[in-house]
């Protein structure tokens, strides 16, 4: 048997090391790696909310977060090739404009 | 005594932290790919444990699989190398990590202590496919049929923004 609160806790680090990897990663691919990671970590404690709490609606909500997920990752990515595209960089430093 | 529920629970809360960390401490984001591959298998190992076993097929479906693959594909087709550093802001230093540490203890502190230490039992709740597939048609139909519109429109648009601008001249065909 496992405490809710070690799974909480074990979530809450996912999001930290998620926000810490937003924050300091350079490269645009591995930002977005690091919000997958966000949303991974909330995955996990709707998982252990809905057991703890015996409420199967938790677990549905986890489906409705990977639809968000796959559906940001596919736009996000087409972003991604698009500033590429015009910037030749995927350093996030060296796209501060909006325009070329 | 250790029981084989929380054996488990480290062994795969272990590979997760192992791997974050993993995908900080990378430049590559390449192997920072793998490695939240890795976290997301262990998740799927975690949801296996609470009884949320289609949670877990498709975690390791969907996320693990297709978006993956996606993120994999798309790190490739550019190219990208090694991350430059840039040099970080002194207040970030300065004030970050002591944030940190506070806001994690902080945070440890609420919640081993205020939110509340029941067990979770393994396979407490059923989680096959047949009692989400219900709760999903009946509870949840008008937000399943408005997601199905944002993936729609999210699959539009991945097509308008990664096809080719009109203005740009014609690759030559050799």
């Amino acid at each position: 048997m496992v405490p809710l609160s070690y799974y909480l806790l074990l979530s809450g680090f996912l999001f930290a090391c998620g926000v810490a990897g937003f924050l300091i990663k350079r490269n645009i691919i591995t930002i977005f790696m690091s919000i997958e990671l966000m949303l991974n970590g909330v995955n996990l404690s709707f998982v252990a909310f809905a057991a703890h709490w015996h409420a199967l609606a938790g677990q549905v909500f986890v489906f409705f977060v990977m639809v968000v997920a796959a559906a940001e990752a596919a736009v996000g990515l087409a972003i991604i090739i698009a500033v590429y595209r015009t910037r030749e960089t995927l350093n996030v430093d060296q796209v501060n404009l909006l325009k070329l | 005594m250790l029981s084989v529920h929380l054996i488990l629970f480290l062994a795969f809360g272990a590979v997760c932290v192992a791997g974050a960390i993993n995908l900080l401490a990378q430049t590559h984001p390449i192997n920072s790919a793998l490695s939240l591959i890795a976290v997301m298998a262990a998740l799927a190992g975690e949801y296996l444990l609470l009884g949320a076993e289609f949670v877990a097929a498709v975690q390791v479906i969907v996320y693990a699989g297709a978006i993956m693959v996606l993120f994999v594909f798309v790190v490739m087709l550019l190219n990208a190398g090694v991350e430059e550093h840039t040099q970080g802001s002194r207040v970030a230093v300065l004030f970050g990590i002591p944030g940190l540490l506070l806001g994690s203890i902080l945070l440890g502190w609420v919640v081993l202590r205020h939110s509340g230490t029941e067990p979770v039992a393994a396979g407490a709740l059923p989680g096959d496919p047949r009692t989400i597939a219900q709760m999903l048609f009946h509870e949840f139909l008008l937000p399943f049929e408005i997601t199905s519109v944002l993936i729609l429109i999210a699959i539009m648009g991945a097509v308008v923004l990664a096809s080719k601008p009109p203005s740009a001249p014609a690759r030559k065909v050799e």
